[in-house]
C-alpha cells in the first residue's frame, strides 16, 4: 500500500507547504526526510497546524494517545500512510 | 514569619488531581510529597522538566518543603542547560520521560508506593468499625498535616532569555506566587473548594501554565487535571474524561485550532486565555462556541500574571487588586500586590485610569511566538555567535493576526556555511520556536554609518531576496 502513497504525499506536501508558508516547493520535500527537527525544522506549533489541515481534508482524527504518534509525523511517508489507512473521505 | 499552607483544600478526603479518569485525594498527593521528598537529592536547585503536570506538581511540592528551588528557565536547550548549571553547580533535573537528555545529574520521577495512604486507610476504617474514633478524628489522627511554607522562602526562579545570552533570573518567593494566584482567583470569580478541574493545554513549566494551571487549583482548592493535552482531539478527550465543572486554560494558538476541528465539547464553566492578546472576534467565537465566559490574562515571566479582560466586553485591561502601573523612563512599570520588587514591561501601554489600560503590542525589540519570549538582541548574539557567520541578524515581520503565529527570518552573512549548518548550531542555543524561516544569505547586511540595521532596510533586504509567492513574511 506505501508505495500507491506517491500521489497522496505530493497532496500532503502541497497542504503542509500551504499551512506553513514553507520556504519549499511540496515537490522538494523528500518522502524520508525528518519533518520534525534536523530535516524540514517543524515544531510542535507546526504538527498541530498539519494535523487540523490533514484532519480537515481527510476526515480523520490525531490524538496523542496513539502509540505510533511521533512515528506518524516522522516523515512525510509514514504520514502519508496514517492518512491511507485512516482517512473517511 | 508568616506562614502559608502548601495547598488550600479543606479536607484531606477532597480531590486535587484528576488523573487518567480518575480522582487523587489530598491524602494521597500529600503522601507522593512525602515519598519524592525522602528521594529528593542533596542540591539545592531543582530543574522539573515533569511532562505529567500532577507529576510537576508532586515535584514542585516536594522541593518547596525541603527548601529547594524550582528553576523554569524559557527553554531547555543544551545551551541552556550549561547556563543552568553555570548559575547553580548543584542543579539536578527531575523528569519523568525515559527519553530526557538534559545533561545533568537526573532523578526519575519514582513509581510512588499507593500504600502509605492505602494502609493508613485500612487502618483507619478498622478503628472506625470497633467504634473508637469518629472518621472525621480519624482523618486527624492519622492523615499527614498540610505543610505550612514559609511566605519569605525563595520558592522558584524563572528566567527570561536576556539580551546578551545569558538568561536573566527572577525570583519568585512563596507568598509573592501565593497572593497572585489567590488574586487571579478572586478575579475570576472561582469559588474555592469548589470541585473545579482545571485543564491546561500549556506546559506547567511555563510562567502561565505554573500560575493557572498548577498553582491556581492547589491554592484555590479545587482539582488540577494531569494531561498535557496535544492536538485538539486530545483537548476534547481529557475535558470529556472529567466528571466534575471544567475550566479551560488555553492560548489564543490552542483555543482557534479546536473550534477550528469542531470538536464536541461538554459544558465548560470558564475558559482562560494569554500567552498573546486574543482578537475580539476569536474570542467572540469562543464564547460562543464553547458557551462559556472567556476571560483573558496579561503578564510576564517577571511580573506574574498582572491583569485581566473579559474581551467580548471590553478591550481594556483591569489591573489585580493593588497592582499599580507608573511611568518611567519612557516605559511602565508594575509594582504593589505580589510584585515585590517594580518591574519594567515589554509591552506599550496605554493608560486609562488608575486601574484599566489598553495593550498597544510589544516593544519593538521583544519577541512572542506562541508564548514563548526572547529578544531580537538575544537572539543575534546566539545567530552572531555561531563561528563562520561574519553578520547576522533576525527579522520579525508584522504580524498576520494576534490567532495565528508569525515566524521570524534571518539575514545571514556566512559565504562558508549551508542552511543546514546554521540551522543546526541555531538548535543547540535557541528554542525551535525562534529558528528563521527563512535564513536568508545575503552579501553583507545595510548597517549605516554607525553600524546598526534600520528596521525599514532590513525588511527591504529580505523583500528583495523573497520569492514573490512568499511576500506574506513582509507583510
Amino acid at each position: 500500500m506505501i508505495e500507491n502513497n506517491t500521489a497522496l504525499q505530493l497532496e500532503i506536501s502541497e497542504l503542509m507547504v500551504q499551512a506553513l508558508n514553507l520556504d519549499v516547493a511540496a515537490t522538494d520535500i523528500e518522502p524520508d526526510a525528518q519533518l520534525y527537527g534536523d530535516g524540514l525544522g517543524l515544531d510542535s506549533i507546526d504538527i498541530l497546524e498539519v494535523a487540523l489541515v490533514v484532519s480537515k481534508q481527510y476526515g480523520l482524527q490525531l490524538k496523542s494517545d496513539n502509540e505510533n504518534n511521533h512515528q506518524i509525523f516522522s516523515s512525510l511517508r509514514n504520514l502519508a500512510a496514517y492518512v491511507a489507512a485512516h482517512k473517511t473521505k | 514569619m508568616q506562614k502559608l499552607p502548601l495547598i488550600a483544600h479543606s479536607a484531606l478526603n477532597k480531590t486535587i488531581a484528576w488523573r487518567k479518569g480518575a480522582p487523587v485525594s489530598v491524602e494521597q498527593f500529600l503522601a507522593d510529597v512525602a515519598y519524592l521528598t525522602a528521594t529528593l537529592p542533596a542540591g539545592k536547585h531543582v530543574l522539573n522538566v515533569c511532562r505529567d503536570r500532577y507529576h510537576f506538581a508532586v515535584g514542585f511540592a516536594a522541593a518547596l518543603v525541603s527548601n529547594k528551588v524550582s528553576l523554569l528557565p524559557p527553554t531547555h536547550t543544551p545551551e541552556m542547560v550549561q547556563q543552568l548549571q553555570a548559575f547553580a553547580a548543584d542543579v539536578f533535573c527531575l523528569h519523568d520521560n525515559k527519553d530526557c537528555d538534559i545533561a545533568l545529574p537526573k532523578l526519575s520521577y519514582p513509581v510512588t508506593p499507593e500504600t502509605s495512604a492505602q494502609t493508613q486507610h485500612s487502618h483507619s476504617k478498622d478503628l472506625h468499625s470497633r467504634g473508637l474514633y469518629s472518621k472525621a478524628q480519624l482523618l486527624e489522627i492519622l492523615l499527614p498535616e498540610i505543610p505550612q511554607i514559609d511566605a519569605k522562602q525563595l520558592a522558584a526562579i524563572v528566567f527570561t532569555s536576556g539580551s546578551t545570552g545569558t538568561p536573566v533570573p527572577h525570583k519568585k518567593s512563596w507568598g509573592s506566587l501565593v497572593r497572585n494566584v489567590q488574586a487571579q482567583g478572586e478575579r475570576l470569580g472561582l469559588e474555592t473548594n469548589a470541585d473545579y478541574t482545571i485543564l491546561g493545554t500549556i506546559p506547567p513549566q511555563h510562567m502561565y501554565g505554573f500560575e493557572s494551571s498548577v498553582l491556581l487549583p492547589l491554592q484555590s482548592g479545587n482539582v488540577l487535571s494531569g494531561e498535557q493535552p496535544f492536538y485538539p482531539a486530545d483537548i476534547a478527550a481529557a475535558l470529556t474524561d472529567i466528571t466534575a465543572k471544567r475550566i479551560l486554560v488555553s492560548t489564543p494558538l490552542h483555543l482557534r485550532l479546536l473550534l477550528d476541528a469542531e470538536m464536541t465539547l461538554p459544558k465548560l464553566s470558564m475558559v482562560i486565555s494569554a500567552t498573546a492578546p486574543l482578537s475580539t472576534a476569536l474570542a467572540h467565537k469562543v464564547e460562543v462556541s464553547l458557551k462559556a465566559p472567556l476571560i483573558e490574562i496579561y503578564g510576564s515571566t517577571e511580573t506574574g500574571q498582572i491583569a485581566t479582560r473579559r474581551t467580548t466586553k471590553t478591550e481594556q485591561w483591569q489591573l489585580l487588586p493593588d497592582v499599580r502601573l507608573s511611568a518611567r523612563d519612557e516605559r511602565f512599570w508594575a509594582e504593589g500586590g505580589h510584585v515585590e520588587i517594580a518591574v519594567p514591561l515589554n509591552d506599550v501601554i496605554e493608560p486609562i485610569d488608575h486601574d484599566h489600560f489598553l495593550l498597544q503590542g510589544r516593544m519593538q525589540d521583544i519577541i512572542n511566538i506562541a508564548g514563548k519570549r526572547s529578544s531580537l538582541g538575544n537572539l543575534n548574539h546566539h545567530l552572531n555567535s555561531i563561528s563562520g557567520v561574519i553578520d547576522g541578524a533576525f527579522f520579525m515581520p508584522d504580524e498576520r493576526s494576534h490567532d495565528h503565529v508569525t515566524r521570524l527570518c534571518a539575514c545571514v552573512v556566512a559565504p562558508n556555511l549551508t542552511t543546514a549548518q546554521i540551522l543546526a548550531e541555531l538548535r543547540t542555543r535557541i528554542d525551535p520556536v525562534f529558528l528563521p524561516r527563512p535564513l536568508l544569505f545575503v552579501e553583507s547586511l545595510p548597517r549605516n554609518s554607525t553600524g546598526k540595521l534600520p528596521r525599514n532596510a532590513l525588511k527591504k533586504l529580505i523583500s528583495q531576496h523573497m520569492r514573490p509567492n512568499e511576500a506574506e513574511c513582509n507583510h
